[in-house]
């Protein structure tokens, strides 16, 4: 290592909540020009060190330096002025308003009378999206651009301060593999300027390729400091949960059974064409593709959110007309969806309400809720699938992301259906529960049930999938078999590339 | 265990802590100012509250239910006055002519029939097209007021039942005729939210509807079905009053709409839905009540009455606010 002093330095943290040490002592240190990577599972600390560092949190003990300067954050604008800036996971930007205007939110330069100096303003930001080598420009509406060129924004608004660190908090989550590699080239870009950069990600793949050094935290505990090149996966994976992650391809040990679920010349409009596809029962059927060739559509589709303009869908050899989620659950298809947080739980409600909502209505006595059977069905998949929960009164809100996931799950398992579906399994759940819901999905197979899992990770859909369909822009490419599919090939055919 | 109990019914239980203080306040501040004899708190006064309690109280049992859903109906106010109408202008009727008293039984049940079908027409346009409950009850306010005043213009609508008034007047276990029903109005919508699947559900598309949809509840005759509710509710309450004072006049209801939101509100339904209960309603309905009351009691106008359930309402739901950001904020850590 080099002598050069930090461009942030964190010095023994101790933040406490009521009955938890969120953070005990924790020491961290980015160097200039260095991406220091921070892992750990969730709830390990990491948010509560980056609230911290943003002056959210004030921590009990400690101190945090920039540069050799010991300094108080006081609040995130404090923060940011001092050179520390963040780049959220979720994007907070006014989709009604220019670039510039984001951009430079609420240190718009003014002329007299508090008029906007808009000639300013556009050259400013323009020049700071040269430097991130973007295809829009300053007058663009933010609203008009795709997820990766709104994380652009994101930077280019850390970028008009002199920053000496850039946060940036599982960047990639929302982005598809080209997106990423822009990413990773204004990463590199900062790098190069002599920015410490802390990288919070789950993805172990991003890690080795961006990555100087990586951290670990546990339990709000400080684990230790690693060079990313002398060290591997399964080293930091020990030290996050203290045990082994398998990634390996599961191997099929079950006899497929009849076709579940056919779909024939499926066409929805602009959104996908021409679509053929057959599931078995026992069989694990990946989709594989960027955001927006259409995985998420057919899912919608088949799950009676979308009607498709053309086209049969087939369940157990029948014609089936699906115009409501309603049919679709009566006909046996399930829908675990992409964003469980909006789309899948009612937040508010508890554990077992949550559970039984979609048969709340089988299984009452007249207009009349049974609550002791409702109470029997959420006891039964709690213990099938592993959730941990006080009790089934606790609000779904309050749970970790994979046992909100395995709520979801059980929701449908309960359902008996006979295709289940699954959109983006793992998103945003810590690896630990990860492997979990991997071997989960692989089990329900085993039992019988035809899934579907749509994924944007490649390891996850090479792990849990029987067959990969490859999907881009609306069309399947290819359906590759467990003997053929490489990651090479893969790649080549969902960016639509025709390989010879 | 028990501070998670405490916690869940924080927000109801806060209403009834006010009611406590007010009653505290009322009855010491009132033992200084008030030119009258008898105490605050006495047992007569009491039953004479809930009493007048019962026309927004009633409604306001069903503006829980709507609320609770994720919607709003801006139009009960309106609705009282044509239920009002419909009841005491039938009994005239010459058809009904040779009923007797049994006009009363007729009379009511035209009367709540219309509050039911001014409730479905509301709910079934949110349905059918999609436009936010909010403007579909202000086009609806303005529009059944709208028939209010064709009936009868300016002029009030009266018709006096000796036999009505005696039912609208008569109590049994020392309380009276509205007060029973504003009790049976929250115990029933009680026990559907608590105990039936339309309840269940109603709070799942108000708290996330995306995920109910996709659970497969149809959202649309749910969100139907509390508006017939509401409407029969804005009816009833109609009726229980009309029948003691005989004479509808056609600015009647007017405001109850926000007097009615105002007490759901205070006791600790969401107003973008999900959660919420009838008994916190009941809370913020007598609350609301006794504080005109009591500020009466002590001397006070009609004008600083307002200002002062004004700033409540606020302060209310700003100590509300506090609590559940900061419950929100550890929970993120």
């Amino acid at each position: 290592m080099t002598q050069q002093s930090p461009a942030l330095r964190l010095e023994g943290i101790v933040k406490t909540f009521p009955g938890v040490r969120a953070l005990d002592n924790v020491s961290l240190d980015v160097l200039p020009g260095e991406v220091h990577a921070l892992m750990g599972e969730n709830g390990a600390g990491k948010s509560t060190l980056m609230k911290v560092l943003g002056g959210i949190y004030q921590p009990d003990e400690g101190l945090i330096y920039v540069g050799d300067t010991p300094v108080v954050m006081s609040n995130p604008l404090d923060s940011k002025a001092k050179g520390i800036v963040f780049i959220h996971q979720e994007l907070s930007l006014a989709e009604e308003l220019s670039v510039a205007e984001n951009v430079y939110l609420g240190e718009l330069p003014t002329l007299s009378f508090g008029r906007v100096d808009w000639k300013t303003l556009y050259e400013k930001t323009d020049a700071i999206l040269s430097k991130l080598k973007v295809g829009f420009n300053a007058r663009t509406l933010v609203g008009d651009l795709s997820i990766a060129n709104q994380q652009m924004v994101e930077i280019a608004r850390a970028l008009t301060v002199d920053a000496k660190a850039v946060i940036f908090d599982e960047p990639t989550a929302s982005l598809t593999d080209a997106e990423k590699l822009v990413l990773f080239e204004v990463i590199a870009d900062l790098k190069s300027q002599g920015v410490g950069i802390v990288y919070i990600s789950h993805r172990m793949e991003e890690i080795f390729k961006m990555t100087d050094r990586v951290s670990v935290l546990r339990d709000g505990q400080y684990q230790g400091s690693l060079l990313t090149a002398d060290t591997n996966e399964e080293q930091i994976t020990q030290m996050m949960i203290g045990r082994k992650l398998d990634l390996s391809r599961a191997p099929i040990t079950h006899e497929l059974g009849d076709i579940a679920l056919e779909v024939r010349n499926l066409s929805c409009g602009s959104s996908y064409q021409n679509i053929n596809f057959q599931v078995r029962s026992g069989e694990v059927l990946g989709f594989y593709g960027l955001v927006g060739a259409g995985r998420t559509e057919i899912a919608e589709t088949l799950f009676g959110l979308r009607q498709p303009s053309a086209g049969t869908i087939l369940l157990d050899g029948e014609q089936m007309h699906i115009n409501s989620p309603s049919a679709a659950i009566k006909a046996g298809i399930s829908l675990v969806p992409e964003d469980r947080k909006t789309q899948g739980l009612v937040l508010g409600m508890n554990c077992r309400d949550n559970m039984t909502l979609p048969q709340v209505d089988d299984m009452s006595a007249g207009p009349f809720v049974s609550d002791g059977a409702e109470v029997a069905v959420f006891d039964l998949y709690r213990d099938r699938l592993d959730i941990r929960t006080p009790g089934w009164r606790q609000t779904v809100g309050n749970l970790s992301g994979g046992n909100q996931q395995k709520i979801v799950i059980g929701k449908w398992l309960s359902m008996h259906p006979k295709v289940l579906i699954v959109d983006e399994p793992t998103r945003g759940i810590d690896v630990g529960s990860k492997s979990a819901i991997h071997k989960l999905i692989r089990e329900l197979a085993a039992s019988g049930y035809a899934v579907i899992v749509i994924s944007s990770e490649m390891p996850e859909v090479l792990h849990v999938s029987d067959r990969i369909v490859a999907m881009f822009s609306g069309e399947i490419i290819r359906t590759f078999t467990s003997e053929d599919v490489t990651e090479d090939n893969l790649i080549q055919a969902i960016s639509g590339i025709t390989p010879k | 265990m028990i501070s998670e109990f405490i916690k869940r019914n924080l927000s109801t239980s806060a209403i009834w802590l006010f009611i406590i203080f007010e009653l505290l306040f009322f009855s010491i501040a009132g033992h200084y100012l008030s030119f009258s004899d008898g105490a605050f708190m006495d047992l007569n006064n009491m039953l004479l509250l809930l009493n007048q309690s019962a026309p927004i109280g009633i409604i306001a049992v069903g503006m829980t239910l709507i609320m609770v859903n994720g919607n709003i109906d801006l139009s009960v106010g309106a609705v009282f006055a044509i239920a009002g109408i419909v009841m005491l202008d039938s009994m005239t009727w010459p058809v009904f002519a040779g009923l007797g008293d049994w006009v009363i039984v007729v009379s009511w049940t035209l009367a709540l029939l219309a509050g039911a079908l001014l409730g479905a027409l509301n709910g079934l346009i949110v349905w059918k097209t999609g436009v936010d409950a909010f403007i579909v009850t202000l086009g609806s306010m303005l529009g059944y007021r709208g028939l209010v005043f064709m009936f009868n213009g300016e002029n009030p609508t009266s018709h006096l039942n000796w036999t009505l008034i005696d039912f609208a007047e008569a109590q049994f276990l020392g309380f009276n005729t509205a007060t029973w029903f504003l009790a049976a109005s929250v115990l029933v919508i009680w026990l559907v939210t608590r105990y039936t699947v339309h309840g269940r559900n109603a709070y799942a598309i108000g708290n996330n509807r995306n995920a109910a949809v996709n659970a497969g509840i149809r959202v649309g005759p749910h969100m139907v079905i509390n508006f017939v509710i509401i409407g029969f509710l804005a009816a009833l309450s109609s009726v229980v009053f009309y029948s003691g004072s005989g004479s509808v006049n056609p600015n009647d209801g007017q405001l109850y709409e926000l007097w009615v939101i105002t007490a759901v509100v205070l006791g600790g339904t969401k107003l973008a839905g999900g959660s919420g209960s009838v008994i916190g309603t009941l809370g913020g309905v007598i609350a609301i009540q006794l504080l005109r009351k009591g500020l009466g009691y002590i001397g006070a106008d009609t004008s600083t009455v307002n200002l002062v359930i004004g700033l409540i309402l606020i302060v209310v739901l700003f100590i509300d606010r506090q609590l559940n950001v900061k419950g929100a904020q550890e929970l993120r850590v």
